[in-house]
């Protein structure tokens, strides 16, 4: 790696020296294949010298068997990723590439432009600080720079650098340039960035890359390598108020108990006045501790820890803020999401939330639009498809600290998780919050659960029935019911019928209705066992997530599930009102069982083999389990 | 207000996702391989966690086949610092007899170190697994997560990694499952370097030009390390002032003829030098595409 400078043959402890105040910038290049962005990238790291002599030569042979500049070096090769992807000529996925110069060190994250990877850009651009947007000049601005520019503007990348590569081609046209250049700043209007500089290139010859083109003396700006340079990145993380999210509580022995975490936003200092969240609870910074001991401050980007001059409850997920500038909670929020999966977003489904130190459940409530990321355009739609971007309400089950977006990258974003699968399904940015928890305050209610159930003499619950159609729900359901009747017990039972052709008419038999169906449905659930009574639902309910949701909203020991285990055969067989006959006969959509998923329960408390026993017999065993486990007295 | 260095970035980033996987995984251990990414690791954590020692052992999954002076240092660190040294060797090949010399460098590898690795990784039941690489050593780390998701049978599928925005991780796993994390992901050979020299990090003696006896084979200088290398007709080994640029098994690891006996000599050759690190390296000479393939099948 032949570096230019000649301090490293002369005194190579200054050198070191005046390496150690190198800055750091992130970057990402947007462009679609063919637009350059693999040749300009191989020729940054060419022209600053940081490729080997080893590396140089096995490029030279690749380049013969496989480039496209004939015997010249295909600097795209340098770039280019995996085996597979490597063979079909295109960069997938995201690929981080280094070089530094003297004045600075580089990370560039490499993705590819297309639509269908969408994701991987914005992966790319939520730790960029500077996005380089490749245009050719022969094309000028397409569908597909909208598209980067949105992405960018999405996930907060501030500063755009607008490469109109491939100037060569257009005989290094002033005029062309400038038309471009006119018309990306309606793009950048629309987009909202604010921070563009266009500059003429040629990746390929090297013009205006590392040095100013001798083809272009008509361009007055900077080449590209010296405002990477030069770019100012420091002000969006240290102009915005302190946050301090805890990451972990470090207790080596019962003397210390410090609180790990990186710095976000301004400084801070010792004796400095702190809030809590979500406590509230308030001190002072007794010490900033680092390995090499206590300083007095410590800036944005700072892994450190902190004492407390008073001992206050913190743990993991909390959020420590100076007193001045507390942040705000909430648990409902408006928000930004990409959807990164192959399945669906549902809204209502339960989700896993995770912030920077949290990890909540959480579900989307409502997708108000998609945005159309071509044209920033607006539209209708109650769910998001991998790669689409959308505006919607979240609900969270436990309050968070939090900053909008726009001010705070670490405090304003978050990623969706499945439960079941555990893969990274979602990203967000937080809006605004829906209402300020901070100001509800649950009224103090004297008549609650317990003195409903006391008067009614029962312990309420819920006994959920879940299966095919056909298995034998609402039968069963109906003789358990009667059972406790007979047994002087209050009881409701919630089935397809009262529920489907009341409150949930609107909805049909798509997964996001079945969803929100079942989400509906739970909530009643939940406040007739608030009112005391003893609950029967009997829905088909396919889908583990809705059935864990459901769960989830009511007490431990008060959600007791009833698998009824048929086959399909059977159900099949019984059809008491003909609707596997029509579902065969494509007459019924999305049918369970035909052509619509139902996942199995892992762990019923009870589960029924309908095929086995009578309904009567199936009843029975019900009514004794819920004896056996005191629900119910005789 | 200051703006911190790139170093102190670098710096911050590893110390933060090593305290991510403290505070979130179950059972975490740390690859410990006795070179100078390790070395940095090593003292990486020593950071993140102070005045608390590194809340979880090291593991060195041992070939037999290491320099002596790694073994020495190895025990010697983990001794000073106090700290919970695994070693693992694979018995099975131990008593199969494999060995460099007689099975060539790619049985060796793939039975003494990658097999041995998810030998000790399931003996012990790690969750998740630090581990040194970079993603400037070569392409198929370029794209690989820093939370790097494996399979019960310890596979990545480079097809089908978690996205990883921000530094949101998601650390979820199934029972069985696991996951490699990469904190030093972002640092380049200088990097590591430099940040060697700014903190007066102890390294390996080998790293340093000594004299050293060796012997010449395809154009590489192999050091003879001990009497279990067998010499080929007339050869015949020489001292030489050699050093290394980066360690592993003695036969499988050339050494470079060096006078650079100080840190600030390492960094200086290392600068004015024209082939990358992994020349030293016999493993790497295989196919573009071997060291992704060897990582799908759970090579570190
Ligand atoms: N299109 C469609 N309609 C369904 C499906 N399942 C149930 N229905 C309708 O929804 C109503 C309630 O059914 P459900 O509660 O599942 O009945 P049970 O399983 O026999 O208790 C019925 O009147 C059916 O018309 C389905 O999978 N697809």
């Amino acid at each position: 790696m032949v570096h230019q400078s000649a301090l490293i043959e002369t005194d190579i402890a200054a050198y070191l020296k005046a390496q150690e105040q190198k800055s750091f910038l992130r970057f990402i290049t947007c462009g679609s294949v063919d637009d350059g962005k693999s040749t300009l990238i191989g020729r940054l790291l060419y022209d600053s010298k940081l490729i080997y002599e080893d590396q140089l030569q096995a490029l030279a042979s690749d380049s013969k068997k496989m480039g496209t500049q004939g015997e010249e070096i295909d600097l795209a090769l340098l770039v280019d990723g995996l085996a597979a992807e490597r063979e079909q000529g295109i960069t997938i996925d995201v690929a981080y590439r280094f070089f530094s110069t003297d004045k600075r060190k580089f990370i560039v994250a490499d993705s590819p432009g297309h639509e269908q990877y969408t994701r991987n850009m914005a992966t790319a651009a939520s730790t960029a600080d500077l996005a380089i947007i490749l245009v050719d000049a022969r094309k000028g601005v397409l569908t597909q720079t909208r598209r980067h520019s949105y992405i960018a503007a999405l996930l907060g990348v501030k500063h755009i650098v607008v490469a109109v590569n491939k100037m060569d081609l257009v005989g290094y046209s002033r005029t062309v340039f400038e038309q471009i250049a006119q018309d990306y700043r309606l793009v950048a209007r629309q987009a909202n960035l604010s921070d563009v500089t266009c500059i003429p290139l040629s990746a390929l010859h090297g013009d205006n890359v590392t040095k100013a083109s001798r083809q272009m003396d008509w361009y007055q700006g900077a080449a590209l390598l010296p405002l990477l340079e030069a770019v100012d990145v420091t002000r969006e993380n240290s102009g915005m108020p302190f946050r301090f999210p805890v990451q972990w509580v470090n207790r080596p022995d019962l003397n210390f108990r410090g609180f790990a975490g990186t710095v976000s936003g301004t400084d801070i200092h010792t004796g400095d006045a702190i809030t809590v969240l979500p406590s509230g609870r308030q001190s002072r910074i007794k010490s900033i501790l680092t390995q090499a001991g206590e300083v007095g401050s410590a800036s944005a980007d700072q892994a450190v820890t902190l004492t407390l001059e008073d001992e206050i409850d913190i743990s993991r997920g909390d959020v420590i803020c100076k007193a001045d500038a507390v942040a705000d909670q909430s648990s409902q929020f408006a928000a930004h999401l990409l959807w990164l999966s192959e399945r669906t977003l549902l809204p209502g489904r339960e989700y896993l939330l995770k912030t920077t130190n949290k990890l909540i459940p959480a579900t989307v409530t409502e997708i108000k639009y998609k945005v159309n990321v071509n044209n920033f355009k607006h539209e209708p739609g109650k769910s998001l498809a991998l790669n689409e971007v959308g505006y919607g309400n979240l609900n969270l089950s436990q309050p968070i600290a939090f900053d909008p977006y726009q001010d705070n990258r670490t405090t304003g974003s978050f990623i969706l998780i499945d439960r079941l699968s555990n893969n990274t399904v979602g990203a967000g940015m937080l809006a605004f919050s829906l209402r300020r928890s901070k100001n509800i305050i649950w009224q103090e209610l004297t008549v609650d659960k317990t003195r409903r159930a006391r008067l009614k003499h029962q312990r309420p619950h819920l006994l959920w029935f879940t299966g095919l159609p056909g298995s034998g729900k609402s039968t069963i359901a109906n003789l358990v019911e009667k059972c406790l009747i007979d047994l002087g017990r209050h009881t409701y039972l919630l089935d397809g019928d009262n529920i489907r052709h009341g409150i949930c008419k609107d909805l049909g038999f798509t997964d996001v209705d079945r969803v929100e169906n079942i989400r509906r449905t739970g909530e009643i659930a939940r406040l007739m066992v608030d009112a005391g009574l003893i609950v029967i639902a009997a829905f088909i309910s396919p889908f583990t997530s809705e059935r864990r949701a459901v769960r989830h909203l009511l007490a431990e020991d008060e959600f007791i599930e009833i698998y009824l285990n048929t086959s399909l055969a059977v159900c099949e067989s019984r059809d008491p009102k003909g609707l596997y006959k029509k579902a065969r006969l494509g007459e019924i959509k999305n049918f369970t069982g035909i052509d619509s998923r139902y996942e199995v329960p892992q762990n019923p408390a009870i589960t029924i083999n309908t095929e086995a026993c009578t309904a009567e017999e199936a009843a029975l065993k019900i009514m004794e389990y819920i004896q056996h486990k005191g629900y119910v007295h005789i | 207000m200051s703006t911190l260095t790139h170093l102190q970035r670098l710096e911050a980033e590893s110390i933060f996702i090593m305290r991510e996987v403290i505070a979130e995984c179950e059972r975490p251990v740390m690859l410990y391989s006795i070179g100078k990414d390790s070395s940095v690791m090593l003292h990486l954590a020593l950071k993140a966690f102070h005045p608390a020692r590194p809340p979880f052992p090291l593991l060195h999954i041992d070939t037999t086949w290491k320099f002596k002076e790694m073994i020495a240092f190895r025990d010697k660190v983990a001794s000073e610092l106090g700290l919970e040294l695994i070693v693992h060797i694979n018995e099975e090949g131990v008593r199969q007899g494999i060995g460099p010399f007689t099975h060539g460098s790619q049985v060796h590898t793939d039975i003494m170190k990658t097999q041995a690795l998810k030998q000790a990784l399931d003996k012990y039941r790690f969750t998740a697994a630090f581990g040194g690489a970079r993603r400037d050593e070569e392409m198929s780390r370029a794209k690989e997560r820093i939370f790097s998701f494996r399979t019960k049978e310890h596979r990545w599928d480079p097809k089908n990694q978690r996205p990883e925005l921000w530094a949101v991780y998601n650390t979820r796993i199934h029972k069985g499952e696991s996951m490699r994390v990469f904190p030093l992901s972002n640092w380049t050979e200088l990097d590591i370097w430099q940040y060697i020299h700014h903190e007066h990090i102890p390294i390996v003696p080998l790293y340093y030009a000594r004299p050293r006896p060796v012997v010449e084979r395809d154009g590489m200088l192999i050091m003879v390390d001990d009497a279990r290398m067998p010499l080929h007709e007339g050869e015949q080994p020489a001292r030489r002032e050699v050093r290394f640029r980066t360690l592993g098994c003695y036969p499988l690891t050339a050494a470079v003829e060096s006078t650079a006996s100080s840190l600030t000599d390492i960094i200086q050759e290392m600068l004015l030098t024209n082939s990358s690190e992994r020349q030293g390296r016999v493993i790497d000479h295989d196919t573009a595409a071997s060291m992704e393939k060897k990582k799908q099948e759970g090579y570190f």
